[in-house]
């Protein structure tokens, strides 16, 4: 038989629960809309900014010569293209080669210094990767090169991949692991099409996330792509890049290519946003259903 | 067909802690053997030194003789790899590739060891979830549905369809049961009667009652030791030993 003191205390301790329980909702709602707020900040002023001057000559023409109007920047969206493919040749496979090391074979002092460097190399001020790869590359070739902006971009996103990667390896269960070694398969076949199957979608979003922080780095093609006024499809000439012209045009006196530099950027972000999205939907296709 | 297993005097350690004494049974081609024993005495170990798994592990190291019917695995001339394929494993916890379908599943023993030709994968996928009891249940969501959407007694089936799939001589079966309820285990019990016609079965277990009832030798483990093994009517209604005797009269363990 409940005395009254209980019922009090029970109502109370609801009314309390519930209170308790809206505070803590409204607390990560708003946490969560003052996160998206730069962003939608951001992306909203570029296309306020920037959406009038977006037009068919702008994604097909070179820029034009100071003073006349018009012109755009193809040929900075195509060394984007062309830069970032070279980085990613060179960043994916070396990134995730050292990640799979470091988790399958890596708890030893050899891996303790490669995890120790990768972090020290994340921590690299871009412009410095930049220095260092026109001293390396440019210096010794005597020109400016989509190859030699690639190979900075490269070395930025190799540390970002290598520690996803063992992350990500590190998550999959070692009982799958020994599932597939139990039934006969090597361990380097268990390894690509077992562990590092089971670890894709990770390794796939790390390697997005580490491509958009690339995408739009400035500093370290500063010394190596060059850029270029004129359309160059050859790796070893001097070749334009959106983030690069989008700086030169920011920079400059001239009305005309601020509201191109604006154009530029939002280009800029849309295609990251698309690649990004695109390659999720590829890599997610072929999935079967209730898939862990 | 099975093949009869014949260990001596096998010892294994992880590091500098030795997990198993000196231990010597034979396990007789198609029959069911069962390890019991409490936790921790080296029943998983024992176990995982029949198909060279424990050395996986890099700290472990092994000492004696296995011989899986005349092969001696421990011999200089023994790949680990191949061995494992003549000598199945059905883990405690059902772990299915979670990113493959129910047909990956099974067909990945296969698969990943080069085999593409479709008409035989869909034949030994059928045959095999068929040996499982699993094939009614699923043949329709075959490649529409993972692995890891399954029951859980459904995915323990599918564990050990994925091990018959590569077609071993021996079955080895680390407490097949103790993740599921008494329905999924009695399936899982009335299958190791059936696999007992084609194969050699080994398996650990917490529970005796099972092992009573789908075992013909029993063989009881103590802190790393075997201390009796006998055919099981032998060891529940008459053990030898008294440290036995105690243990499955629940005195201790």
């Amino acid at each position: 038989m409940p005395n009254s003191a209980s019922v009090y205390g029970s109502s109370y301790i609801r009314w309390r629960r519930r209170l308790t329980d809206y505070a803590a909702t409204a607390a990560a709602t708003l946490t969560t809309l003052l996160v998206l707020a730069p962003l939608l900040a951001i992306f909203g002023y570029l296309i306020y900014r920037g959406a009038g001057a977006v037009n068919w000559a702008f994604l097909t023409h070179t820029p034009a010569p100071v003073g006349e109007p018009g012109g755009g920047m193809a040929n900075a969206i195509i060394g984007s293209g062309v830069i970032l493919a070279i980085a990613c040749a060179l960043g994916v496979p070396l990134g995730v080669g050292s990640g799979i090391y470091l988790a399958e074979y890596g708890r030893n002092r050899f891996g303790n210094y490669i995890r120790f460097t990768a972090d020290v190399l994340n921590g690299v001020p871009s412009i410095v990767v930049g220095v260092a790869v026109y001293a390396l590359i440019v210096l010794r070739q005597k020109h400016f090169s989509a190859f030699s902006g690639g190979v900075a971009l490269g070395i930025m996103l190799i540390p970002t991949v290598t520690r996803a990667t063992e992350e990500m390896l590190l998550m999959v269960p070692h009982s799958i692991r020994e599932a597939a070694l139990g039934l006969g398969v090597p361990e380097w076949r268990t390894t690509l099409s077992i562990t590092l199957r089971t670890a894709l979608p990770g390794v796939i979003t790390a390697v997005m996330l580490g491509f958009g922080r690339i995408a739009g780095e400035t500093a370290p093609l500063l010394f190596t792509a060059f850029g270029n006024q004129f359309w160059n499809l050859r790796p070893d000439q001097p070749t334009a890049a959106l983030p690069l012209q989008i700086f030169a045009y920011a920079i400059s006196p001239y009305d005309e290519w601020h509201r191109q530099a604006w154009a530029g950027a939002l280009v800029l972000l849309v295609l990251i946003v698309g690649t990004v999205a695109a390659i999720r939907l590829i890599a997610g296709r072929g999935v079967v259903q209730g898939a862990a | 067909m099975g093949v009869g297993i014949e260990v001596g005097q096998l010892s294994a350690w992880f590091g500098r802690t030795q997990a198993l004494f000196g231990i010597s049974l034979h396990a007789a081609a198609n029959h069911a053997t069962a390890i019991i024993g409490p936790s921790g005495c080296g029943k998983s170990t024992f176990i995982r030194c029949l198909n060279r798994l424990h050395e996986t592990n890099p700290e472990a190291r092994v000492e004696g003789q296995v011989r899986i019917g005349d092969q001696e695995i421990y011999g200089g001339g023994t790949n680990p790899v191949e061995l494992r394929r003549r000598v199945g494993m059905v883990f405690q916890k059902a772990n299915p590739f979670p990113t493959m379908s129910i047909y990956d599943n099974v067909a990945a023993g296969l698969k990943l060891n080069g085999v593409r030709n479709r008409r035989r994968l869909d034949e030994v996928v059928e045959r095999s979830l068929r040996s499982a009891a699993l094939w009614d249940e699923v043949k329709d969501i075959l490649k529409k549905k993972s692995g890891a959407s399954l029951s859980g007694g459904q995915q323990q089936r599918l564990c050990i369809a994925r091990a018959l799939a590569v077609e071993p001589e021996v079955l080895l079966m680390d407490e097949p049961a103790s993740a599921l309820d008494p329905i999924a285990t009695a399936k899982i019990e009335d299958l190791i009667f059936e696999l007992k016609q084609s194969y050699t079965v080994v398996i650990v277990t917490h529970n005796m009652q099972q092992a009573a009832r789908v075992a013909e030798f029993t063989a009881f483990f103590l802190m790393g030791r075997l201390i009796e093994f006998d055919q099981t009517q032998k060891i529940f209604t008459n053990p030898s030993d008294k440290q036995t005797e105690d243990y499955i009269t629940g005195r201790f363990g």
